[in-house]
Order: C-alpha cells, then sequence, then structure tokens
C-alpha cells in the first residue's frame, strides 16, 4: 500500500526566512510517527504543510496519494493545532457534536470522542471554564470525531497528567493498529520512544528518519535523549557518526 | 455548499449566541432604551398637521439602524475570534465549504437581528404610538435585511483587524457616515451635490428610503422593493468579497 504521507524536497519560507530546507520523507500507513524537534524548528509549519493549510514554497506533499490539501482530504484527515481551536462559549459536547456533523457523524460518535480523551464528567462543561489540559483533550476530540484515515495531533499531550498522557498513547496505539496513521509531535523525549518511526526536525532541517532502535542503534547509544544529541552533533559537523540515520534513511 | 454543513453551521452560531445571555439581554433591551429616550425627547414637540410627527420620522429610521449597528460589531468580533483562536484554519480543514461559513453567520445573525428588530417594533407601535402608513411586517423585513447586510460588512471587514480594538475601529469607518449620509438628519436631495454622490453608494440609504417608503405608503411601492433589491445586491457583493478574504492556505 501507498505511504500515508510523503515529501519530497518540501520548502517553506515564511517572509524572508526559510523554515524548511527541502525535507524528504515517507510515514507508512498504520503506524504513529514522532515529530520531534526543539521549539521553532519547523514542526508546526511541517504539519501545517501535510494538512494543506501552509503556502509551500517548492517540492511536494502528497498525503494518501494526493496532493495535500485536496478537497477530498478534508474528509480524510484530521488535524490538532497546538493553541486548542475548540469553541470556548460551547460545551464540550456541542463542540464535539459541531464537528462530528461537519464529517457528517452522529451524537453518538461525538460522544465516543468525549469518552476516548476522557471529558466524559465534563460532558456538559463550557470549554472556557475548562483547564489548559481539558480544554486541549476537548481540541483532540473534535480531531478524532471524524475518525479520519490520517491524524495529525500538534504537541497533543502538553499540560496532560502522567496517567492521562499514557491512555492517550495507548489510544493512539490503537487507532494505529486499525490502520489509521498518525503524526504526532513532541518535545518529550520520553514520547519519542512510544512511536513506531521517529522524525527529528532541527532548524528546519530532517536529521534522523527512522524507528526509536534505529535511531539508537546509529547512535550508539540506548538513550534516545543522548542519542539525538549525538544524532545533531554530527549533523552539525557533517561526519558521519549516524550515517545511517541520517537524511533519507529508512 | 451543502445544506446539512450550512444547517448545522447556524445552529453552532445560534447556540454560541444564546450562552452569552447578557449579550441577548443587551441586545433585547438596549433598543427599547433608546426609543424610549427618542420619544421623551420628542414628547413635548407639537407636531404640525399633516407632517408625519418628529418620534415617527426618527423612531422609524431607527428601527433599521439598531440591528445594522449591533450586528455588524457582533459579527467582526465573532469572526475575528474564528480567526486568531485557530477555528477558522481548523473550519477550513474539514469539509465545511467557505460558504456555508459566510452564510451561516448570514442566517444566523440575520434572524437574531430580525428578532431585536421585531422586539423593538413591537414597543414602538404598542407602546409609542408609532404610525406607519404600510405594516410593521415590512418594516421588520427591512430591519432583518439591514441586519444581514451588517453582517456581509462585518464579515469583510474583519479580515482587516489583527485585535478586537482593530475590530471596533471599523464600526465608525463602515457604520457612522452611512448613518450622517441616509437622509434622517438632512433630506438627500437637500444635500451638496458630491454628498448626495456618496449617499448613492452607500446601501444604508436605501434601507433608510425602503423605511420611509413603508411609512408614507399603506400598499408596498415600486421604489421600496427596488430599495429592498439593492440592499440585497449588496449583501451578497459584500459576502462574495468576505469569501475571497477566506484562505484555505496562508504563509
Amino acid at each position: 500500500m501507498e505511504d500515508a504521507i510523503v515529501l519530497r524536497d518540501l520548502v517553506v519560507d515564511r517572509g524572508r526566512r526559510r523554515v524548511l530546507h527541502g525535507i524528504s520523507c515517507a510515514v507508512p500507513r498504520g503506524v504513529v510517527a514522532g515529530l520531534l524537534g526543539p521549539s521553532g524548528s519547523g514542526k508546526t509549519t511541517l504539519m501545517r504543510a501535510v494538512v494543506g493549510v501552509q503556502v509551500v514554497g517548492g517540492g511536494t506533499a502528497t498525503v494518501l496519494g494526493r496532493p495535500a490539501g485536496s478537497a477530498d482530504l478534508r474528509r480524510r484527515v484530521g488535524y490538532l493545532t497546538q493553541a486548542p481551536s475548540v469553541y470556548a462559549d460551547l460545551t464540550v459536547r456541542e463542540n464535539a457534536r459541531y464537528f462530528a456533523a461537519l464529517h457528517g457523524r452522529g451524537r453518538a460518535d461525538a460522544d465516543r470522542a468525549i469518552a476516548d480523551v476522557g471529558l466524559g464528567a465534563a460532558a456538559g462543561q463550557l470549554v472556557g471554564t475548562l483547564s489548559g489540559g481539558q480544554r486541549s483533550r476537548a481540541s483532540l476530540a473534535c480531531a478524532l470525531v471524524g475518525e479520519p484515515e490520517l491524524i495529525v495531533l500538534d504537541e497533543p499531550t502538553v499540560g496532560q497528567d502522567p496517567v492521562l498522557r499514557a491512555e492517550l498513547w495507548s489510544r493512539f496505539h490503537e487507532l494505529a493498529a486499525s490502520g489509521v496513521t498518525l503524526l504526532v509531535s513532541s518535545h518529550v523525549m520520553d514520547e519519542a520512544a512510544r512511536c513506531d518511526r521517529l522524525l527529528l526536525i532541527r532548524e528546519g532541517r530532517l536529521i534522523a528518519d527512522d524507528t526509536p532502535d534505529a535511531v539508537r542503534a546509529a547512535a550508539g547509544v540506548s538513550d534516545l535523549d543522548e542519542a539525538f544529541l549525538r544524532l545533531i552533533r554530527a549533523s552539525e559537523t557533517g561526519a558521519g557518526v549516524a550515517a545511517g540515520a541520517g537524511g533519507e534513511a529508512s | 455548499m451543502n445544506p446539512r454543513i450550512l444547517a448545522v453551521t447556524t445552529g453552532r452560531i445560534l447556540r454560541q449566541l444564546r450562552h452569552d445571555r447578557r449579550t441577548v439581554a443587551l441586545l433585547l433591551v438596549v433598543p427599547a432604551l433608546l426609543l424610549t429616550l427618542v420619544y421623551y425627547m420628542y414628547a413635548d414637540q407639537p407636531a404640525r398637521s399633516g407632517e408625519v410627527s418628529t418620534f415617527d420620522r426618527i423612531a422609524l429610521v431607527m428601527l433599521g439602524f439598531f440591528p445594522f449597528i449591533v450586528m455588524f460589531l457582533v459579527t467582526s468580533i465573532a469572526m475575528l475570534r474564528e480567526r486568531t483562536t485557530g477555528t477558522l484554519e481548523r473550519l477550513l480543514t474539514t469539509p465545511l465549504a467557505k460558504a456555508d461559513l459566510l452564510f451561516g453567520y448570514g442566517i444566523a445573525f440575520g434572524l437574531a437581528g430580525a428578532v431585536q428588530a421585531a422586539v423593538a417594533s413591537a414597543l414602538a407601535y404598542w407602546l409609542f404610538d408609532l404610525d406607519t402608513a404600510g405594516g410593521s411586517g415590512f418594516v421588520i423585513m427591512i430591519a432583518a435585511l439591514n441586519a444581514v447586510l451588517a453582517v456581509a460588512l462585518g464579515l469583510f471587514c474583519s479580515a482587516f483587524a489583527r485585535t478586537e480594538f482593530q475590530a471596533v475601529q471599523f464600526m465608525p469607518v463602515v457604520v457612522a457616515p452611512q448613518l450622517l449620509l441616509c437622509g434622517l438628519f438632512v433630506p438627500r436631495d437637500e444635500m451638496a451635490g458630491w454628498l448626495q454622490a456618496i449617499s448613492d453608494v452607500l446601501p444604508l440609504s436605501y434601507a433608510v428610503e425602503a423605511l420611509q417608503e413603508v411609512g408614507a405608503h399603506a400598499e408596498p411601492t415600486g421604489t421600496m422593493w427596488r430599495d429592498v433589491a439593492v440592499v440585497a445586491g449588496a449583501a451578497v457583493l459584500a459576502l462574495v468579497l468576505a469569501a475571497a478574504t477566506l484562505r484555505r492556505r496562508s504563509g
């Protein structure tokens, strides 16, 4: 089966600044792919390009076999923005039902999505009265409710308690097991270990694209944090302690 | 455009409004208070025989003003929120069409404007003895149309504001000249030629003329229908312009 996401030499400029410097990678279907990198490295821009809301300066982004942003992808791709984008003056349930309805889904689907993110007890509450973590889960429910084939999540677990974070990750893996592809950004390295594949991005360049085990092996250390540090240093000096894990290796 | 998506979007916008009880109360009470003020301002001024009383003349036009001013502000802020909170970007990644969103706002706030106009009209007719030759239904229809026009202008103008402060500043820019030149303060045919020319291209002038036609004639006149068509056309034009400001891709 074709890959869920294929990027070829993707270039994005913002103003005069180049944010993505020709990124090429492929994410197979049915995996949880982690997009990792420090703040400002271009994670959000890359996700926006995949969803098709980013003006692209060069290269191509192909999603589920179609150019990113194609009209028919709008019912097949779910997107969670970094800042919770739900209506603060509606309840959690009203938000979920609205986004469900946009995707042609019913009330039962909305209620299931709310339960999946652990907000069942707060379903009748106005989003504006929720805590930050609850609000971002309400936003997550609205991204899951359309049962998309590709789910793009920009830092979905920030501010969540550890138990809930573990629950969300197991939910992500359940979805992947059912054939859904997830692209999840994070800057927390302990989440990297939970991904099936890792994309490490720094200053708009991809410096690793592999499984967590392969990344560890390439760097020669067991700690992912340390492995990333070595890959970053290697990419900066241009020397190849991590030749196998750099660029488009798979 | 998809009728189901349009319907759920309209419902969502009305639900947001319903949760904001204070705004709903203000929408309904403020016109009543202002009409009361105007009524007592002119209560002691005797009407010259054969002429429409000053209160009737002003109140009729005010009934058209309220939804226009209020819905412009409400829409500008609502749409700005959609842009700044990221809900607009998210909506544009779903199967929702731009027209679903724009017409959803037009219908939802158009309805809100119609309710506002109906309440204010009921008060004006029953409590303050407003007298119009034509039916009150036409007054409410024209007021509701003003609301739709204001929504369309608000949707368009919100694209040029980055903050709420900027958005409310568009009110004096867009609304005030239309109020001043609509013919309430100085009859349009007594204005200087260049003012008349400006007044001729401002849609509210036609809405006010339509209301005055309802005030003066028992049956709807051709002029009134022409004016209604002009206002509706201006609303559609503003919606098309607003659609052009919605971009699925941004930098």
